[in-house]
């Protein structure tokens, strides 16, 4: 108290203030766009979590059911799983896999784009070679694997003339294989962009120095780029992650619609007009969600290595 | 001194240009505009799924009657949505008759008038009495004669007895069924239970609407022999537990090789192969022969399942506007849609109209199972069927009159929502 009259009293206390005004102009912008289409639909999805709905319309009310029905028979462990915790293991099956062969596979790339690749223009070409199957829909990507992996496709077909096989795979098409498969061919860049930009921040006198040491490869890799492209990999873990938690499309189209999705139970909801239990079902997959970025940040302190 | 008069003299006709073209274009906001209202052809916004939406009927419409139609296509479950929550947003809506017990009660539709529908007397009896042929067909699910009458013009009631206010002017309705893949089965389908047969295991599909999906789904558990329903349309709780444990033991055993919930991917899965016996809809049947591959609409000997559509108009239609919407629907029942709708193996919901405009052979292959006289073509000119072929199910009489079921809206739908997407995760 008596310290903050002291800073008050101070003559500079005018020019502090515009400058707090400035800054509050300056990111106004943002936080308008940010409040407009992020703080309020999320705070109307909390609160129309909690109301009724029949057939037709939602009613404004404070109940728990919509929860309650998601976590019905989840807590009786005589029986099977529940719909939802079946669901989510299921989610996070795909998210852990997805997520590990991204960063093994985006983090080679980046390394050996960061590393290998010695002149710049060559490193930029191929970067951007990288991106090029981002210039077609997410949906055609995964839409063009189809014919290549279907039971009368390119695969098989060759597969079957090489005499490698007999009769055609069946489990290229419509199974997990092909769900993660067209995750990592869809999510691997989002790894090797931040991986590679920590990379190219890398201070080569410092591997110079710890070559000189007499480091191995291996020690170089463990000791010095894994610990500084830490804030890279974490950032392109947020993005696999949340991307694949959400994920319905990739998972029906891939998965033959056999597999199970949290976000496609809240598309079917959505379609059936229960909006409150889709409400509720979104702020769960919210939760759970932030609560493993959470955990991640917990690891990485991206604050401090940025 | 030269160049500056000439630029003086260019900016000054540049001003005056502008300013004649400012009055002009003010001119005609302020006197042109009532003038432009009282002439410009009289609009309606089409709200429905895409059966109904073509360019076609769209230049046909407006040579005959001078309106025009703007689309807003969307599909079955967000034309509801739309309904209840943006009711101003469209003049006509094209909707399904199971719908109706969701949205009846909403009061967000008009009832819909029948004396000012000129052809009402010639509606086909399986909307107005559930016959066919003077016979009773089945009524399993929300079959229309349950949801058309209303107690009165703004009554959220259904009436079971005739009356003048209908929810629906019915428009277009069909008995769907399995399609296979006849030259990958090679022998002959007469049932719904092969769809579980583990002959085609790997191979067989489903459609992941779980409301329609449902009914297919009791068609297969029935004709198994598992249970047979008092009505497939309103299952008790305990006989969606049955419907969906039955189900989900083919899931998991492999029976199936996708689920489908997209019209295009059912086409994909059965042109390619991978699929060889699914649900189906008509008009898959012909894109997937339009690309040469064999494939049938298969009658089953228990029955189809059907659906049927109509219009109606939002409850703060009035006026105008709604006359203008009344006077479109009695162009659509007046034969050239008809006509239109059965060349591609849907059905009008008046028939002697259609009739009228359509030539003798083509009514003969599509209406009475007749072998064609003459290549069949689809009213944008793909060749359908060629001469000598029969309709797959035959006659209007044989397809109609085995109905056995309709699209439903169960009163335990919550439940059954849920029960499908555990044998999704399953």
């Amino acid at each position: 108290m008596v310290r903050r009259l002291e800073i008050g009293a101070l003559p500079c206390d005018k020019y502090l203030i515009m400058k707090l005004n400035w800054s509050f102009l300056l990111a106004f912008p943002f936080f308008s766009v940010f409040a407009l289409f992020f703080i309020i639909p999320l705070t109307l999805t909390f609160i129309v979590s909690f109301w009724d709905y029949t057939e037709y319309s939602i009613i404004p009310d404070f109940i728990w059911s919509n929860y309650q029905y998601i976590f019905e028979g989840c807590f009786d462990f005589n029986v099977d799983a529940c719909l939802t915790f079946r669901t989510y293991a299921s989610t996070l099956f795909y998210c852990f896999f997805a997520w590990l062969l991204t960063l093994i596979i985006g983090f080679t790339v980046a390394f050996f784009l960061a590393f290998h690749v010695r002149s710049l223009p060559l490193q930029i070409a191929l970067f951007l070679l990288c991106t090029i199957p981002f210039w077609t829909s997410n949906v055609i990507r995964m839409v063009s694997w189809i014919p290549l992996l279907g039971r009368n496709g390119l695969f098989n077909e060759f597969l079957l003339n090489l005499g490698v096989i007999q009769s055609p795979v069946e489990w290229f098409l419509y199974s997990p294989f092909a769900v993660l498969l067209a995750f990592v061919h869809l999510y691997t860049l989002f790894m090797i962009v931040p991986i590679f930009n920590s990379m190219i921040r890398i201070d080569n006198s410092i591997i110079e120095a710890a070559y000189d040491s007499g480091s191995s490869g291996l020690q170089i890799l463990t000791n010095i780029i894994v610990p500084l492209c830490k804030p890279g990999i974490l950032i392109g873990s947020i993005f696999v992650i949340t991307v694949v938690m959400g994920d319905f499309i990739t998972i029906g189209i891939m998965g033959g619609q056999q597999i199970a999705s949290i976000g496609k139970i809240i598309q079917v909801e959505m379609s059936y007009l229960q909006l409150p239990a889709a409400a509720a079902n979104a702020v769960i997959l919210l939760t759970a969600t932030l609560l493993m970025i959470f955990a991640m940040t917990r690891i990485i302190d991206i604050r401090k290595e940025l | 001194m030269k160049d500056y008069t000439k630029n003086v003299i260019s900016r000054r006709k540049m001003l005056k240009s502008t300013a004649a073209m400012g009055a002009a274009a003010g001119a005609s906001i302020m006197l042109g505009c009532p003038a432009v209202h009282a002439n410009e052809a009289p609009t309606i916004r089409y709200l429905g799924t895409a059966v109904n939406m073509g360019s076609e009927p769209e230049k046909r419409l407006f040579e005959d009657t001078g309106i025009k139609v703007k689309y807003i296509s969307k599909t079955t479950d967000e034309v509801v949505k739309t309904i209840l929550t943006q009711p101003n947003s469209f003049d006509i809506v094209d909707s399904e008759y199971f719908s109706m017990p969701k949205l009846v009660p909403s009061g967000s539709l008009l009832g819909m008038d029948t004396k000012r529908i000129k052809e009402w007397d010639n509606v086909v009896t399986a909307f107005t009495e559930g016959k066919v042929g003077g016979k009773t067909i089945g009524d399993q699910g929300t079959a229309p004669k349950k949801v058309l009458y209303l107690k009165g013009a703004d009554s959220k009631e259904f009436s079971s007895e005739p009356s003048r206010y209908v929810t629906l002017i019915p428009t277009v309705y069909n008995a769907d069924t399995l399609g296979i893949r006849p030259d990958l089965i090679n022998r002959p389908i007469n049932t719904w239970a092969e769809l579980l047969n583990p002959e085609f295991k790997g191979k067989a599909c489903i459609l992941n609407i779980p409301s329609i999906g449902i009914m297919d789904a009791a068609m297969v558990v029935e004709a198994m022999g598992e249970y047979t329903y008092p009505d497939k349309g309103n299952m008790t709780k305990a006989e969606i537990d049955l419907t969906m444990k039955i189900f989900t033991e083919a899931k998991k055993s492999g029976q199936f090789r996708a689920f489908w919930s997209d019209f295009n991917e059912s086409v994909n899965l059965m042109a390619s192969g991978e699929v060889v016996i699914q649900s189906m809809w008509a008009p898959a049947i012909t894109a997937v022969r339009s690309q040469g591959v064999p494939c049938v609409y298969q009658p089953l000997k228990e029955g189809y399942r059907a659906w049927a559509a109509g219009f109606a108009l939002p409850s703060t239609a009035k006026g105008r506007q709604a006359d203008i919407c009344y006077e479109y629907i009695n162009w659509f029942l007046s034969g050239w849609m008809g006509a239109y709708l059965n060349r591609q193996g849907y059905y009008s919901a008046v028939l002697s109209t259609a009739e009228a405009n359509m030539e003798a052979y083509e009514w003969d292959y599509w209406m009475k199972g007749k072998p064609a006289a003459k290549d069949i073509l689809s009213p944008t000119g793909q060749k359908l069927a060629s001469v000598g072929e029969v309709r797959d199910g035959g006659s209007y009489e044989d397809r109609m009159g085995g109905v056995a079921c309709w699209n439903a809206t169960m009163d335990e739908n919550k439940y059954m929502v849920r029960k499908w997407n555990e044998m999704i995760a399953s």
